[in-house]
């Protein structure tokens, strides 16, 4: 079980927790512009890497705010926690 | 005579108390501080079961958690055990046992004549001898799990109960050995929080198992002793200063079980089971949750079994189980022993033997010149050193009786003639496995040491580090030394200085010779062919097993494993996997560096469903919501039907009444004069703020900007693929603030997804969302004099229908109290839901039912609002939706704003979810009117047609309509707005087929006129 630093309540145990799946995918904006492919790639395509992933995480059973997390997915070490619209760390500002 | 094989002194047990208990129906005695097994072996009891595969006798081989035969059934009833590991089990007063794999007993079984047919089982007889012809499985497999398989479950509930604890400290220390308590020490000593689990009743470990020093009076240049005094003084010394500790929990007969990510381990402490069940309080067992910042792995090592002939023969054992039956038990396991040992620990056990009074024939000993200073003692106390040799085959029907030695010439094939050395017990020692399965649970990689000829730690992933025997290092004095300096380094990276002098401790140690790795014993005849050579005992599995599973293609180590079984069971390959890998590895002609282990996955040991459960069982397992007129549906007898979590009423029958008698009086009370339903179950969200509009607009398919105050409007959620997640009533309360309405079912999800969505996509939208489910009672009260039971009990409101219009809301009074009421109907009648603060919801509730009383106002449940809404054509997201259905397919498009862009929008323009070939929902109206199809009822077109019929879609809502004096049904058909009228065919599973036409979906008043009024 993995001991999460939620960036408003600090670390708590993972079962507070609920998993939100890849960050930074931001929502198409002209969505009727978009091809079936490209649409599709928004709603279902998901990068599945093998070391550091940039992850949405929410403290359901806490503060119920979502946020980012640098989570390898090998060792499941994490090695940052932001807060949304926050860049990632080591990807400028 | 009572306990014959018990040695007359020595040992930790309590002689002066006399325990009795059953085994196999037989009575025996043993004393407090026994295990199960070690009192049977002191009463001379040598078969304890029989194999799973062979049937052949088999006896105690193990004194610990590894013990892969003594599998006992333990208790009868309800607190009956199955596989209790005979080694484990403390003896208590009354204690039953009985073997579990012996039928019909342990002396004679029946089933050994399989031995005879042992050549037809051979690995992967699953797979073979029984999956060919297929037809004859379903026979085999009877015959199987009769003549195989372990204990019995029991059948009635656990009458225990069962706790959980979660905890946190700097540095847990699992292991209560040398090093272990070396470690807790030198941690504890710095002020950090420190926790002890050792899974044995007593703190000591491998030294409950050393000579009594003091039996024989010290002798300083007797290996063993620890700053001059006999180990377990240390012992005593070390756990009282441990206790003194403030910050220090000592954790006994606790086994951590699992090495969990983050350093979160699972420790199973077991609180009563050596007590007599009837003497037992409070919890059995507690699972202790811990996330520690460091730890410190010191759980020892376990020795390693011989391969060679018939070595599961009873009175076969291991050597460090003979020396703990000795020691610890003060046991006579056997009248004369041979030892065989490929390293210099075993012949401590031939020391501790003599020492006991016990003919040791002699060690047999595969180096050709066993020299060191171990041997010399051994010599020096009158025993026969053999060196260059190997027992290769046993004798004995029920136990040993000899063993055949044979000489190893330079390749360690065997040669020359065969001396037999009479003799009941043979102790055998291979060398040792550090018990690295934590470390491997935490992600570490064990490595191979050939030096020590066995796998040790390899470099951590996690906070963890290794001391003592479970690091491979076997010597006393490095056990200590590794235990403090493991404890030091652990409390200073949680952050803790040194406090107080380390200790450096003066231990003797006898310098021991190497080990040569000695993995098979190959006979003449070559190795796996001869007298059968098992490697994993529990599972039956020989040399020869895992040479034909390499020659069959089974060649990786986790391949040949599952073929073969090797490592199923409770002991999950302790004793054998080692060797085995390392027989695999000879055959393929790899080292056993590269070969590797297999996986190291909790549980460490088998952990009982009651501990994992905890308390969250029965009515703890789950909470339960009622309304707050839940008191009220009890005193009118409704009955109750679960949605989520809730309990919602689901008919209200009176006496006499079946369900269909009470759901069609409710029926038809609503469309001719009035009902009342408690809807206090759907999910309520107020939302607040200037962009709450605009959010409604992104998170429903209609329009929401121009809604007026005062107005509601029915909106359907969907996800991004376009399929319908949730529906239901939003009202304007004022210019930014809406009052949402979703599905009993789906009020917390719907309520994270409308945050998510907030939070992380449209952060800049200034809009609060709070949920207020349980704060709002809502009373609906719908039919044709609705109006005025409601006008009756309200104030502050103008109900004429000018005033107040369909999917309007007014704010008032009601029976005195502020009221929400709101103008909405899933009947389609008139219909009002009067919303009041949940204190007041039961004065509220009366009121209307005494206004409603002269007009015959009757409560009705969910069955009825299913029959109502159904007869309407109105769906309820879940029944009618199953997660691939869009509005489309409900032929809802009507609620799907053109103008703007909402979640899941461009999916209903995908090719996927366009065209009219799609399930539709339709009506299904069968020809026997008195027929009701039955929900999740597949539709085809035609049931005689050949197999596999074409699926058209299936029946998702279907009752009888008391209104209509017919049936109703809904249903997803494939293309079926273009089937209407067509006729389709329902098969049941009795075999019948009922024969239904495809028809609107709305059965009653599809004008809509009715609500309108």
């Amino acid at each position: 079980m993995l001991l999460i630093d939620c960036p408003w309540c600090g670390p708590r145990e993972q079962s507070e927790f609920a998993y939100g799946g890849e960050a930074h995918i931001a929502r198409p904006v002209d969505t009727g512009a978009l091809s079936d492919e490209a649409w599709g790639d928004y709603v279902f395509m998901r990068t599945n890497p093998r070391g550091p992933h940039l992850e949405q995480w929410v403290h359901a059973y806490g503060c119920r705010r979502w946020f980012n997390v640098r989570r390898d997915t090998v060792t499941y070490r994490i090695t940052a926690v932001y807060k949304p619209g926050e860049a990632p760390p080591g990807y400028g500002a | 005579m009572s306990q014959p094989c018990r040695l007359p002194a020595g040992g930790r047990i309590d002689r002066g108390t006399l325990l009795a208990f059953r085994f196999n129906g037989r009575h025996y005695e043993g004393h407090q501080g026994d295990t199960l097994a070690s009192a049977l072996l002191a009463n001379g009891v040598s078969v304890i079961a029989r194999s799973w595969k062979y049937h052949r006798p088999r006896g105690i081989v193990a004194s610990g958690v590894e013990e892969p035969n003594a599998v006992v059934q333990l208790e009868t009833g309800a607190r009956t055990v199955p596989n209790a590991r005979a080694t484990e089990v403390e003896l208590y007063d009354g204690l039953v046992a009985a073997s579990v794999n012996a039928w019909p007993s342990v002396d004679f079984d029946v089933m050994a004549v399989t031995g005879l047919f042992a050549r037809f089982m051979p690995a992967g007889f699953y797979y073979k001898t029984f999956m060919w012809p297929q037809s004859f499985w379903m026979k085999y497999e009877h015959l199987i799990r009769k003549a195989s398989g372990l204990g019995t479950s029991p059948t009635e509930p656990d009458p225990d109960h069962y706790d959980k604890m979660n905890a946190h400290c700097d540095v847990l220390v699992v292991g209560g050995g040398p090093a272990g308590l070396a470690a807790a020490w030198s941690a504890g000593k710095s002020g950090a929080r420190v926790i002890l689990a050792d899974e044995q009743s007593e703190f000591g470990g491998s030294l409950l198992a050393h000579r009594d020093l003091a039996a024989v009076a010290i002798d300083p240049a007797s290996d063993g002793s620890i700053d001059g005094a006999t180990p377990m003084v240390w012992v005593a010394r070390t756990v009282a200063n441990l206790k003194a500790m403030p910050e220090v929990r000592l954790l006994p007969r606790s086994t951590a079980f699992g090495y969990h990510d983050h350093n979160f381990l699972t420790i199973a402490e077991r609180l009563t089971d050596h007590v007599p069940p009837g003497q037992r309080r409070g919890p059995r067992e507690r699972v202790w949750r811990v996330r520690a910042k460091q730890v410190v792995l010191a759980t020892g090592a376990s020795e390693r079994p011989l391969v060679f002939g018939n070595n599961d023969r009873p009175g076969v054992m291991l050597a460090s189980a003979v020396s703990t039956f000795v020691n610890r038990y003060g046991v006579r396991p056997g009248a004369r022993a041979v030892v065989f040992t490929n390293n210099d620990s075993a012949y401590r056990t031939a020391l501790c033997l003599a020492a006991a009074g016990i003919d040791v024939a002699a060690v047999v000993d595969p180096r050709p010149a066993p020299a060191g200073e171990l041997p010399g003692r051994v010599r020096k106390a009158g025993i026969e050193v053999i060196g260059g040799a190997a027992v290769v085959d046993t004798r004995g029907r029920k136990r040993v009786s000899a063993v055949d030695v044979m000489a190893l010439d330079a390749k360690g094939t065997v040669a020359g003639p065969v001396r037999t050395l009479a003799c009941d017990l043979l102790a055998v020692s291979g060398g040792w496995n550090p018990v690295v399965n934590l470390h491997a649970q935490a992600g570490g990689k064990p490595k191979y040491e050939a030096a020590k000829a066995c796998f040790v730690p390899g470099t951590p992933v996690q906070a963890e580090r290794s001391a003592g025997a479970a690091n491979g290092s076997f010597a006393l004095g490095a056990c200590l030394a590794e235990g403090v300096a493991a404890g030091e380094e652990a409390a200073r990276l949680a952050g803790f200085g040194a406090a107080g002098a380390s200790w450096a401790p003066t231990v003797v140690d006898v310098d021991e010779e190497p080990i040569v790795p000695l993995w098979a014993v190959a006979p003449r005849e070559g190795i796996g062919r001869g007298p059968k050579q098992f490697v994993d005992l529990q599972n039956d599995v020989g040399a020869a097993d895992i040479l034909l599973a390499a020659r069959e293609g089974y060649q990786l180590l986790e391949l040949a494993k599952r073929y073969t079984a090797l490592g199923f069971g409770t002991d999950q390959g302790k004793l054998g996997n080692i060797n085995a890998m390392a027989i695999l590895a000879r055959a393929l002609g790899n080292d056993i560096a590269s070969t590797g282990t297999t996986t190291f996955r909790p549980n460490y040991t088998p952990v009982t469903f009651g501990a994992i459960a905890g308390r969250d069982l029965g009515e703890r397992f789950e909470p339960v919501r009622k309304t707050a007129l839940h008191a009220w549906h009890e005193e009118r007898g409704a009955l109750f039907e679960n949605v989520g979590q809730w309990k919602r009423p689901w008919y209200f029958p009176k006496a006499g009444e079946a369900i269909h008698d009470a759901v069609g009086r409710e029926c038809r009370a609503v469309r001719n004069g009035v009902g009342i339903m408690d809807a206090s179950t759907l999910g309520k969200i107020d939302i607040q703020g200037p962009d709450a509009a605009t959010f409604l607009d992104w998170v429903y398919t209609n329009a929401w900007t121009k809604l007026g105050v005062g107005r509601c409007r029915y909106g359907l959620m969907l996800d991004e693929n376009g399929m319908v997640m949730d529906d239901g009533v939003t009202t304007r309360l004022g210019e930014n603030h809406f009052l949402m309405t979703t599905t009993t079912g789906g009020a917390a999800r719907v309520m994270a997804w409308l945050e998510r969505w907030l939070q992380t996509e449209w952060p800049e939208l200034r809009v609060y969302l709070t949920s207020v489910t349980d704060q709002w009672a809502t009373a609906a009260v719908a039919g044709p004099a609705s109006r005025e039971v409601v006008q009756a009990v309200c104030a502050g409101i103008d109900f004429s229908p000018a005033a107040f219009p369909f999917m309007a809301c007014r704010e008032g009074a009601a029976a005195g109290v502020p009221a929400r009421v709101m103008r909405i109907s899933f009947s389609g009648e008139l219909a009002f839901e009067v919303n009041v603060c949940a204190n007041d919801a039961r004065h509220v509730w009366e009121a209307l039912m005494a206004a409603g009383a002269a007009h015959g106002i009757t409560p009705y449940g969910t069955e009825t609002m299913h029959v109502l809404r159904a007869e309407k054509g109105f769906i309820i997201v879940g029944q009618d939706t199953d997660g691939s259905v869009t509005p489309v397919d409900l032929g809802m498009d009507r609620v799907i704003a053109r103008g703007k862009d909402f979640i899941g929008r461009r999916s209903l323009a995908r090719a996927g979810t366009t065209g009219d070939d799609r399930k539709q929902w339709v009506g299904l109206l069968t020809e026997d009117p008195m027929e009701v199809l039955p929900e999740g009822g597949q539709v085809v077109a035609d049931a005689r047609a050949p197999v596999p019929v074409p699926m058209l879609g299936h029946v998702t809502s279907s009752y009888f309509s008391a209104n209509l004096g017919r049936s109703i049904a809904l249903g997803l058909v494939k293309g079926g707005r273009k089937r209407m009228g067509e006729g389709v065919e329902v098969p049941l599973a009795d075999g019948r087929t009922l024969r239904a036409r495809v028809a609107s979906p709305v059965f009653f008043d599809p004008e809509g006129v009715r609500q309108n009024v």
